[in-house]
């Protein structure tokens, strides 16, 4: 499934039993109707740690609105000293 | 891609121009040039009986052969352009007074096989300074355009169509490169609308349909308004695709942030209906930013195949971002 939010495709983990979709762009988590309630009720019911947690830890969405296919860090990819040059041509182009 | 003239070192008022970016110096009648210069000269003089003769050849492509004389631009388009929908289109630009620049002549003429239109000369947006880039007068006029009602009958606008010229042109020229895979994998994921296989979800907006900056023009040269120009694809339909070439051109970090935002800021600011007045504009944005930079990619990726030469920088962040793509692809069936 694609994230709701970015668009980017979910990934599916599994978390003590209990399937998770988690964002592969923006790292958001989406849970089915009843998920949330079985995971609660699996932490109170063990004391021991959980399983680990997907790959990146589940954050907020950034702040900084870009899609997740594009450049890393948020879009600071080439203008910098290429400026000029994506100014000059890309900007121009049909 | 027109009206983009810049002063050759040393050339003197009104002297030669040098095209910046001529990228295919071909016409396909030899005897359209020359005829196409004597019918901006007869008009220009018409026009300015004290004629300098200052001019030029703005353009020379198989889609677009534009010429400068003094103050009159003639433009030749494509041989392929459908009349009927070229003489909407132009009397739609006569009617938008503020948003387009207006005609000097109401309907096309035919010259060798070619319809021509007559424009006034406008001073175009400097490719040299990109601070002085006029993206609040760009967002102002696009909002301006898309909350206007037609004012008659246009065809669709014509982005999806010429993104897909451009990606079949990328299959046929470049089967074998290495970046034509994921561009082209990138272009398969896209909605039917956005790869012009089916309608698109908006038949009512007024839509540019190519915007860039070589699309803005001072008129009256030199500091009048600015004005949008080339009404080619001009016509009804997602007004997010004139949003999508920058809003791609940030996404691939080709522009800087304050200036996606300097756009999209003052798009809003001008009630601009493609987006919502605020929150994320990403739902948006997303299909036709993709479609466009899958399009710039496959024009990238052509231009370099036929040079014989290796992608640049600018161009492999574009393939770059294709590739991203691939992986939201999962639920998209391949043609």
């Amino acid at each position: 499934m694609q994230c709701p939010k970015c668009h980017a495709p979910m990934h599916t983990y599994n978390r003590n039993g209990v399937q998770i979709e988690q964002c592969s762009g923006c790292r958001g988590i989406f849970l089915d109707y009843g998920e949330l309630e079985s995971l609660t009720r699996l932490e109170a019911q063990w004391s021991q740690p959980a399983p680990p947690a997907p790959p990146a830890a589940p954050q907020a969405y950034p702040a900084a609105q870009a899609p997740a296919w594009g450049a890393p860090h948020g879009g600071h990819g080439h203008y910098g000293h290429h400026r000029q040059k994506s100014f000059g041509r890309m900007l121009f182009s049909s | 891609m027109l009206f983009r003239p810049r002063l050759a070192p040393g050339g003197k008022h009104g002297g030669t121009l040098l095209l910046r970016t001529l990228t295919h110096v071909t016409t396909d009648a030899p005897a359209l040039l020359p005829a196409l210069e004597a019918r901006a000269r007869a008009t220009a003089h018409a026009r300015t009986p004290a004629c300098p003769c200052g001019a030029a050849t703005l353009a020379d492509r198989p889609d677009a052969t534009v010429v400068r004389h003094a103050g009159t631009v003639a433009k030749a388009h494509a041989a392929d352009a459908d009349p009927a929908e070229l003489a909407l289109r132009v009397t739609a630009a006569a009617r938008l007074p503020g948003v387009l620049l207006p005609p000097l002549a109401p309907a096309p003429v035919v010259l060798h096989g070619r319809p021509v239109t007559y424009w006034p000369y406008g001073a175009p947006v400097d490719p040299d300074d990109p601070d002085a880039a006029p993206w609040e007068a760009a967002a102002t006029l696009l909002a301006r355009l898309h909350r206007t009602a037609a004012p008659l009958a246009v065809p669709p606008m014509r982005g999806p169509a010429k993104a897909a010229l451009a990606v079949a042109r990328l299959r046929d020229t470049a089967p074998g490169h290495p970046a034509t895979a994921p561009v082209r994998a990138a272009w398969a994921a896209l909605p039917a609308w956005a790869r012009g296989a089916a309608a698109m979800p908006d038949t009512t907006t007024l839509c540019h349909g190519d915007l860039h900056l070589g699309q803005l023009v001072r008129h009256p040269a030199p500091d009048g308004p600015w004005l949008l120009i080339d009404i080619d694809d001009l016509g009804t339909g997602v007004p997010a695709w004139d949003l999508a070439r920058p809003a791609a051109w940030y996404a691939c970090g080709l522009l800087p942030p304050e200036e996606w935002h300097r756009f999209l800021t003052a798009y809003r600011a001008r009630g601009g209906p493609a987006v919502p007045a605020d929150g994320d504009p990403w739902p948006a944005l997303d299909v036709p930013a993709r479609a466009l930079t899958a399009q710039t990619a496959a024009r990238a990726v052509t231009k370099a195949v036929l040079a014989d030469r290796p992608l640049d920088e600018v161009e492999c962040a574009l393939v770059d971002a294709c590739a991203r793509m691939a992986p939201a692809r999962s639920d998209a069936s391949y043609g």
